[in-house]
């Protein structure tokens, strides 16, 4: 995998934002999942250190931490990039035209599925529908949604990315 | 001044307000607000707009909002003028001062923005265009026409008033046997009776009773719930609040999916206003000595959590795996307390059903399905978007009136509905009347509402083997005949694709689909061999050329094509050249070029830059 371990090295965690965190969900009986989101919506991904206090503080043992958070597609254990390129794989963007996008990004970025660049600007993931079908074959990046989008376009929308 | 509407009367003297206060506005603009429109640019035509009423001191009699989706979304981004229910599609920043100065001001409409039928024919106004004459729209009614963040708008719209009906003149019974005698059906796939559900939910012993919304539409290629959620998120609430007055409850969910962050916003902004009115979170509601609350809880990307037993599991903070359901979720659901489960669209018609009256709502639709269905229109078709349309409509209306038929003069091939768990459905059943029954009859299932249209360039191989790689991932591994029978079934599948197929591949696929379906324990894996069956059923011989002739009739499957220059027709401009990623294309200038097979990756890049059409797939 692209993302090697100088990545997770300079990163501190800072544990009083996750504190902040758990105290917020104190009184939500489930809340696990809601406690994961607002974790990863701050820190692009969830810490090691992260979800050890949560283990911690809940009382619940780390297998079943990482039992939930292994589970969801959403949750990524590792650092991830500036910009999430979410391809959306879909039935419609897929027949129309989707896998060739896929395959467009993977040969630029020249890393797999759920990698990070080294300059950890993107993060590639596959989505199954955005419900963008409009707008199919679509790419998301962030929370914004592109298309219809050929090869070429995705290739000056990537740059256009890059640049900022 | 206190927001809280404390009875009918109150309800009453806000809607006359709000009337009286909007009699001084001149001109409105609805700019939609749905996601095909906002990636189109419609969020910068709201601030132009905003810009061009703020410069000319309209600010008290111009009105300009933001609504949900239109459903027409392959003409976005649209845009609707009042006086006159003009309706202009593909509208761009530059347009907008031509738009005030000839449409507002003077009243007159401007071609060029206008839907255009294939004869030629202007339509000013939505409700003529054949896209939405053929449809019934009874949920998205307000769609496209009111803000989804204003209360106001939803009340001014009748909003609220079955609400204020079901509690100063029904008795909970009353209401469940109304919606029976709607025979309404939910809408999330399965179709059980919703009446049912509500009374044996209610009859089950128990202090705590759950209503939940089932917002995780994972359904590839279907955004129905979306739409109903960013566009009208408080006929969702109305729905919720009826459906826990009739049932006993006291606390609500909305589990939505997280790829869904708009709906997530315009739903907490509903949630918030209905707060502040008094409609929510408030002991004595209406002053009828009744309440309610309602959270929302955002998934976590799992396409089983649209299950209901593994939605549990999921809003509990568990992983999401569903359970047997020996006891059902109305008598031991959430948090082993009786819990009544509803999809968006069947929320959303309760208001309707107790505004409009049972017996209207009976009165469409087919004998086992009444009532109205939305369906994402989308794939090989002209006109994507979202449609409504009575149960017992024929695809072929759905697809050639309302979707103006396929693209480019090619031929229809299949339309695929219901999910992953449903079939495709080729063409001799074109004329089947659409309902719950019939669907299921022929191999496929209505599903959530997604109908992917495909033609003659789709694969059906690879359709099957998308599907299966699609629930490979999504299953979640509890029973091992969904595990392992759908991971089979893909490999056989990538095989067949890639060009190893072998004889009596499809009868061991067909062995699998079979075994999966009878032991798995849930929807998601009964369900899931229904692609490759009803693909197999249906196109058998596609199968056979692929594994006998090694060919891929469909030119999809890239390992069983190749791409040729026609030395006859290529001039040797050397643009395809240029396009090609790999360097596989060789050639001198004004000399007929060559394909490296060995190099090209079968991108078609060469073949969508030639001009002159030189290239072929074989």
């Amino acid at each position: 995998m692209e993302v090697t371990k100088d990545i997770t090295k300079d990163s501190k965690i800072d544990l009083a934002v996750v504190s902040k965190i758990i105290r917020k969900h104190k009184d939500n009986t489930g809340g696990i999942i809601e406690i994961f989101q607002d974790i990863q919506a701050h820190f692009n991904y969830l810490p090691k250190e992260a979800l050890q206090l949560v283990s911690k503080k809940r009382g619940m043992p780390i297998s079943r931490i990482y039992h939930v958070a292994t589970f969801y597609s959403i949750f990524s254990l590792i650092p991830r990039g500036r910009y999430i390129i979410s391809v959306c794989t879909g039935t419609t963007c897929h027949v129309r035209g989707a896998p060739l996008l896929l395959e467009t990004i993977l040969r630029e970025l020249n890393i797999g599925i759920g990698e990070t660049t080294r300059d950890r600007i993107f993060t590639l993931e596959a989505v199954r529908c955005i419900g963008a079908c409009s707008i199919a074959p679509a790419v998301r990046i962030n929370d914004k949604p592109f298309g219809p989008l050929n090869p070429a376009g995705l290739l000056r929308l990537l740059n256009e990315y890059r640049k900022n | 001044m206190s927001k809280v509407i404390k009875s009918r009367e109150d309800l009453k003297n806000l809607y006359c307000r709000i009337l009286e206060g909007r009699k001084r506005i001149k001109y409105s603009v609805t700019i939609c607000g749905g996601t095909g429109c906002r990636a189109q640019g419609s969020e910068n035509l709201r601030d132009a707009f905003e810009r061009e009423i703020k410069k000319r001191a309209w600010g008290r009699i111009g009105k300009i909002k933001m609504s949900g989706c239109h459903g027409f979304c392959e003409m976005g981004p649209i845009v609707l003028i009042n006086p006159g229910d003009i309706f202009y599609i593909k509208v761009k920043a530059e347009d907008i001062s031509e738009i005030i100065e000839k449409t507002i001001i003077k009243g007159q409409y401007i071609e060029r923005l206008c839907y255009k039928g294939n004869d030629g024919e202007i339509y000013t106004r939505d409700a003529d265009i054949p896209f939405y004459k053929y449809q019934k729209r009874f949920i998205l009614k307000l769609n496209g026409r009111i803000d989804p963040t204003s209360i106001e708008d939803y009340i001014i719209s009748g909003g609220y008033s079955a609400l204020v009906r079901v509690l100063y003149e029904m008795s909970p019974d009353e209401v469940i046997n109304e919606i029976a005698n709607s025979q309404l059906r939910g809408r999330g796939g399965g179709g059980f009776s919703t009446a049912r559900k509500w009374k044996s939910c209610k009859d089950a012993p128990g202090d705590i009773h759950y209503v939940i919304c089932n917002g995780d539409e994972g359904d590839p290629g279907a955004f129905m719930d979306r739409s109903i959620m960013e566009g009208n998120p408080h006929s969702v609430l109305e729905g919720m609040i009826i459906g826990a007055y009739a049932i006993g409850s006291s606390q609500g969910y909305i589990y939505v999916r997280a790829e869904y962050p708009l709906a997530v916003e315009h739903l907490q902004k509903a949630i918030d206003d209905a707060y502040s009115y008094g409609l929510l979170g408030n002991e004595n509601m209406l002053g009828k000595g009744c309440g309610f609350d309602i959270k929302i809880i955002r998934g976590g990307g799992a396409f089983v959590c649209g299950e209901s037993t593994a939605l549990m599991a999921s809003l509990q903070g568990e992983v999401g795996e569903p359970r047997a359901k020996f006891i059902h979720t109305v008598e031991r659901g959430l948090w082993e307390k009786p819990t009544n489960l509803n999809n968006v669209e069947t929320w959303a018609n309760i208001p309707l059903i107790i505004n409009s009256g049972s017996k209207k709502f009976a009165s469409i639709g087919t004998e086992n399905s009444k009532g109205t269905k939305v369906f994402s229109l989308v794939g090989k078709i002209n006109n994507t978007g979202l449609v409504e349309v009575p149960m017992g409509i024929t695809l072929r209306e759905i697809i050639d009136k309302i979707g103006g038929g396929i693209p480019n003069n090619k031929r229809f091939k299949a339309v695929q509905t219901g999910g992953p768990s449903g079939g495709c459905i080729p063409e001799q059943y074109l004329d089947l009347p659409v309902d719950f029954d019939n669907l299921s009859r022929i191999g496929s299932m209505m599903g959530s509402g997604g109908m992917i249209v495909m033609d003659e360039d789709t694969c059906m191989v690879d359709i099957a083997r998308y599907f299966m790689d699609f629930l490979k991932d999504e299953s979640c591994g509890k029973c091992t005949s969904c595990r392992e029978g759908i991971k089979q079934m893909s490999s056989i599948l990538e095989k067949i694709c890639a060009g190893y197929g072998e004889e009596g591949d499809i009868e061991k696929l067909e062995e699998i689909a079979k075994l999966t379906i009878e032991v798995s324990l849930c929807a998601l894996g009964t369900s899931a061999p229904n692609p490759v069956l009803t693909t197999i059923k249906y196109f058998r011989g596609e199968y056979n050329v692929h594994i006998k002739e090694k060919k891929c009739p469909a030119h999809v499957c890239s390992n069983l094509i190749k791409y040729k220059i026609v030395r006859e027709v290529c001039v040797g401009c050397g643009v395809c050249a240029k396009a090609c990623p790999v360097k596989a294309v060789k050639g001198k200038k004004k000399l007929p070029h060559s394909i490296d097979e060995d190099k090209c990756i079968k991108c078609s890049l060469c073949k969508v830059s030639c001009k002159f059409d030189a290239i072929n797939i074989e």
